[in-house]
């Protein structure tokens, strides 16, 4: 192994490839990778931070609700979803994972129709095993877990990966999760996206731990912590998670190291709470400038390519948004269908109920707010 | 007296209570500068300081326990959930420990604690924003669950929840947070718990409802007067869910004769059973109808597309009252 257990938690030790300006400094730690991965990579990326301002402004006009944005953090999550096969592995999200999500092979057209409030959104297409959004923070390590257990108990040979934040970490479950992953030594890699703030609260109100991967120590899971901003670097040490994990050596904890850039939802405002030195400091760390440094310097990327990148991808958004615009209701069925397997006497008698009050007094479904 | 909201109700019984009593702390999930995701306790880190408004690392199974703690060794904690659905990790303590303190240790030790969340449907948020789970507490021996609708009594049962020597839960409708203003007396007073709050008096039907829904109610009991003009109809703020005013509920009917409860939870199991039992054991031979419930469906609540259809609205509050008060027998 060329990364876990070469880097030490409890030094603080972190894995880094390329420095800020795109530069490789640490060559002996690149991954092996083709030119056309890193560029497909960069796409996601690029698509995520575009569809994520482009969401923003849709919030703004009322036309979305609140969501979460991954815009800093798109380099970790592009890196550890390209290393899992989306048919055979399984990823566990949180709510802040749309470049996750979108390289598992979600469409946009789904994240925005459920940020417009459609859980149709939250189905993932055929072959796309990844989980809907997970709002209520730390229960998806546990359900990871319990994946990953069926896998290995079935003798299937699938991997789940799982992520939550710094804050996240706090939350109980995520250490009784890992505790029990590691007594069955089941085929999870749990992912912390360490972006240094829980809505308003800090990292360091959080944890006094030197970093969050020390907190899988004490479960005897191997942990390592990566530069989340540094693609290289995020997928070489992803990839390898994901192999250790899938050949059996149990489960292992990647804290990437990464910054939100963004506000934690689009209803709040970080100026209140967060120094803006400290916001400035990291914006030069921010993941895509870094890639397309690399890329370019490298000879595969150019400025043209860029803004033809660009023209697609928002062309690609908004007409995808359009769609959402004029297909985001539903039929009150819909509420009453996913219930159980079968609708019980009751809820017939309550959907008849429902849809002859509907029928008289369509207007009122709006309850006055749209 | 200041005029002010829900959110500045909230704020100023803290402020009150803190300034009173130095034992008196908050903290939670962003409570401390920011003042929690809805700013109720904003300012007072700045007044009190650090160490008695704090945010709290993300685990609400602790806050419940670490409150309980502190309560029995003499503090008076105020704990904040951020959302009502997003503190069920802290259930756990809510029932086993929390409720059961008195009781076990025989009144050696006990729970004076105080835990706020916000609660109920209509803001357009995201999964787990939108639970009305008032019938979950309200089920659970030992503790007491108080939903105030208004400024005036938000203000006077939360002082009234700090200075309870028992355990209280206080949900607070987020809808109605920022939804209107009420004049509020300034400095200390309390609403007491168990008493119900009468709206508008009547002879033909009594509605019993709380927390957002008193706003259905009441704009219903105005829409009603075009198709019933001389329907007169008594309006019942519950403001406490458990104990709750028997006593005015069941006066009421007995004068009426015919009650609708109306809550936005989901039908079955609900507070509106409870009331519609408890008013049939009581008021039977004075009943000229029904007795008759208003309440979301059994569904999971949906996300924001289909959340029209499951909250309880001024028009179904009406289709009610119409089927209460035509009912022949
Ligand atoms: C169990 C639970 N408690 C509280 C919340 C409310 N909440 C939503 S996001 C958030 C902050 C989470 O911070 P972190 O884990 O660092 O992730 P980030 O949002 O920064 O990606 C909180 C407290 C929640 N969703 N679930």
């Amino acid at each position: 192994m060329k990364y876990i257990g070469k880097f030490d938690p409890q030094k603080d030790e972190i894995v880094r490839v390329m420095d800020k300006d795109g530069k490789i400094v640490n060559p002996k730690l690149a991954p092996t990778i083709s030119d056309e991965e890193v560029i497909k990579a960069y796409s996601i990326m690029n698509l995520s931070r575009r569809q994520d301002d482009y969401q923003n402004k849709m919030q703004r006009q009322g036309r979305l609700l609140s969501f979460l944005s991954s815009t800093g953090q798109e380099a970790c999550e592009v890196a550890y979803t390209m290393v899992i096969d989306p048919k055979k592995d399984f990823f566990v999200s949180g709510y802040r994972n749309n470049a996750a999500w979108l390289t598992m092979g979600q469409s946009i057209r789904n994240i925005m129709l459920y940020w417009a409030g459609n859980e149709a959104g939250a189905k993932a297409p055929d072959g796309v095993n990844s989980l809907p959004p997970n709002i209520i923070i730390g229960s998806q390590y546990s359900q990871a877990t319990g994946i990953a257990f069926s896998e290995k108990y079935q003798g299937k040979k699938g991997v789940a990966v799982t992520t939550t934040g710094d804050g996240g970490m706090s939350e109980g479950e995520t250490y009784e999760a890992m505790n029990f992953a590691k007594l069955h030594e089941v085929p999870v890699v749990f992912i912390c996206e360490n972006n240094k703030w829980a809505i308003s609260t800090p990292t360091v109100q959080q944890t006094k731990s030197l970093n969050i991967a020390i907190k899988a120590i004490a479960t005897g899971i191997p942990s390592i912590k990566v530069d989340g901003n540094d693609f290289l670097a995020s997928y070489a040490v992803a990839k390898e998670a994901v192999e250790f994990a899938r050949s059996g050596n149990g489960p292992v904890l990647i804290e990437f190291d990464t910054y939100r850039l963004g506000a934690h939802s689009s209803s709040d405002a970080p100026d209140v709470y967060r120094p803006k030195s400290e916001f400035e400091d990291r914006v030069p760390y921010e993941p895509l400038v870094r890639l397309k440094a690399y890329m370019i310097a490298k000879g595969i990327w150019s400025e043209e390519k860029q803004t033809a990148l660009n023209e697609e991808q928002d062309k690609h958004i908004a007409s995808e948004f359009a769609w959402v615009e004029q297909n985001k209701n539903y039929p009150i069925e819909d509420i009453f269908n996913y219930q159980y397997a079968e609708l019980t006497e009751d809820l017939k008698d309550q959907l008849a109920e429902a849809k002859e009050f509907f029928a008289k007094y369509p207007e009122t479904k709006d309850g006055g707010h749209h | 007296m200041a005029v002010i909201n829900n959110i500045k109700a909230v704020t100023e019984a803290l402020d009150v209570a803190m300034g009173l009593d130095k034992n008196v702390i908050v903290f939670g999930e962003d409570v401390g500068l920011e003042g929690g995701v809805f700013r109720a306790t904003q300012g007072l880190q700045q007044k009190y300081g650090i160490e008695r408004s704090f945010n709290a690392p993300i685990s609400e199974a602790m806050f419940a326990g670490v409150g309980l703690g502190m309560a029995m060794n003499g503090m008076k904690p105020v704990v904040e959930l951020q959302f009502q659905g997003l503190g069920l990790p802290a259930l756990q303590n809510v029932i086993a420990n929390i409720s059961r303190m008195r009781n076990r240790s025989r009144g050696k030790w006990t729970a004076p604690m105080v835990i706020r969340m916000p609660m109920g449907g209509g803001i357009r948020a995201l999964e787990h924003h939108s639970e009305a789970l008032e019938a979950i507490f309200a089920h659970i021996p030992g503790i007491k669950t108080v939903m105030p609708s208004t400024p005036y009594d938000t203000k006077g049962l939360i002082l009234a929840a700090i200075e309870s020597p028992d355990p209280i839960i206080v949900l607070e409708p987020t809808k109605l947070y920022r939804a209107f203003k009420q004049e509020v007396p300034d400095g200390y007073y309390t609403v007491p718990i168990g008493k119900g709050y009468k709206i508008q008096e009547g002879n033909d039907l009594t509605i019993v409802t709380y927390g957002a829904q008193t706003v259905d109610c009441m704009k219903a009991v105005e829409m009603i007067k075009s198709t019933h003009p001389t329907a007169s109809i008594e309006l019942i703020d519950l403001r406490s869910i458990q104990p709750w005013d028997k006593k005015m509920v069941i006066e009421s009917v007995k004068k009426t004769g015919r009650l609708l409860v109306v809550s936005e939870a989901v039908r079955s199991f609900g507070v509106p059973a409870e009331i519609i039992a408890t008013v049939n054991e009581n008021c039977f031979d004075s009943l000229k109808a029904p007795l008759a419930r208003c309440t979301g469906y059994d569904v999971v609540i949906p996300y924001d597309r289909g959340e029209g259809y499951h909250q309880v609205n001024p028009q179904k509050v009406v289709e009610a009252i119409k089927k209460v008060l035509d009912y022949k027998f």
